[in-house]
């Protein structure tokens, strides 16, 4: 396995060959933002948040850092005037979704994103999928996955799973980065034992 | 289906499924689909359209059956039967009903034809009747223009419709 050497921030980074921009951000203690990743699972790219700007040829190019594997003298910019603007527009377009996730306000104030600036919807799931995919790859369970599509996407357990599963794991509640997780399983589980529900 | 086709498919199971029989019939019916697509998790999608177009909705028993026989997540097959407009969680009527809304159709009186199927009808664009007869959807176009109002019933394009065209035209459904 050969190393490959590459610039993050004007830092000489090394990394091996297949780990992606973000993971050799990550161990040269550069931050890079991101909701949607999560170190046990696969890759995703569904936040776009960790997305940075690579320079090679003298063009500039904007790829998602937690998908794109590392080459040989790349050079990347984490935060750039451009960067911070797109950040901006996801988050505000994010925390229209989901205005009270601490995790989005969060970023929101260092980002300057303005999370009035369109229409709240509140549907508080901002479709990073960490839940489907730690009960998928992680605990293979499956017991909660996405349902319909476009604006209507939503996550949604599977009662007769849930019922029988969830109750003593739960490990998924603590990744949501907004509080949706813990609404569709209150919902699950109203479904499922009807007579227990609060 | 005979009884010989029935040994036959029972003998040729391959994976280990449990016969619910809650739908009288649906389990050996989407038993017959799945032998006929060999078990395979990547006719997936196959098998669900032919258990939509056999049975017009499919039911959670159909759903529960193609999972542990293909032995794909449950999740999965939902998150496929919820993306695609061809599935239907939810029962259907034995006749659909297409009304067309394109901008030529509305032009030419679109909107008046719907009203006068949903009053002919009773029931309004995406439901069913309790008779299991008709489903109602309006869609945006089906390409035949210079036909329209087009309205659509069970496949068959019905062209220069009119509202007092319309008892004349249900009448022929059972």
């Amino acid at each position: 396995m050969s190393d490959i050497v590459l610039q993050i921030d004007g830092i000489e980074v090394t990394a091996n060959e297949e780990m992606t921009v973000l993971e050799a951000a990550q161990k040269a203690g550069i931050s890079i933002p991101t909701l949607c990743h999560h170190e046990k699972l696969e890759p995703y790219g569904a936040c776009r948040l960790c997305l940075v700007e690579l320079e090679s040829r003298g063009r500039s190019r904007l790829v998602v850092s937690c998908l794109y594997p590392v080459e040989k003298g790349l050079v990347v910019k984490t935060r750039s005037e451009k960067v911070d603007r797109i950040r901006k527009m996801i988050l505000e377009l994010l925390l229209s979704h989901a205005p009270d996730a601490f995790d989005l306000q969060d970023l929101a104030r260092e980002y300057g994103a303005d999370k009035y600036r369109f229409a709240k919807e509140p549907s508080f799931c901002v479709h990073c999928g960490l839940c489907v995919r730690y009960c998928a790859e992680v605990k293979k369970k499956e017991a909660i996955g996405f349902v319909n599509r476009g604006t209507k996407r939503e996550i949604s357990f599977i009662p007769e799973i849930a019922s029988r599963e969830c109750w003593n794991c739960k490990e998924c509640f603590p990744l949501c980065p907004t509080e949706a997780l813990q609404a569709a399983y209150v919902l699950a589980k109203a479904i499922a034992f009807p007579a227990t529900a609060e | 289906m005979d009884n010989d086709r029935v040994d036959q498919i029972t003998d040729n199971h391959k994976c280990e499924c449990g016969h619910s029989g809650i739908v009288e019939g649906l389990s050996d019916r989407v038993d017959r689909i799945i032998d006929k697509h060999n078990c395979k998790a990547s006719s997936l999608i196959q098998v669900l359209l032919e258990i939509q177009s056999e049975n017009h909705w499919l039911p959670k028993e159909a759903l529960d059956q193609v999972a542990e026989r293909l032995q794909v997540p449950l999740t999965r097959i939902q998150q496929i039967a919820t993306f695609y407009k061809a599935f239907s969680l939810v029962p259907k009527g034995r006749h659909g009903i297409h009304v067309c809304m394109g901008t030529a159709c509305h032009v030419r009186g679109a909107q008046r034809v719907l009203d006068t199927v949903e009053n002919l009808t009773g029931i309004k664009p995406g439901e069913t009747d309790l008779d299991l007869k008709f489903s109602l959807e309006t869609v945006n176009c089906l390409g035949c223009c210079a036909l329209g109002p087009v309205v659509e019933i069970g496949g068959k394009t019905h062209g220069k419709m009119a509202p007092a065209k319309m008892a004349d035209v249900l009448k022929n459904y059972e």
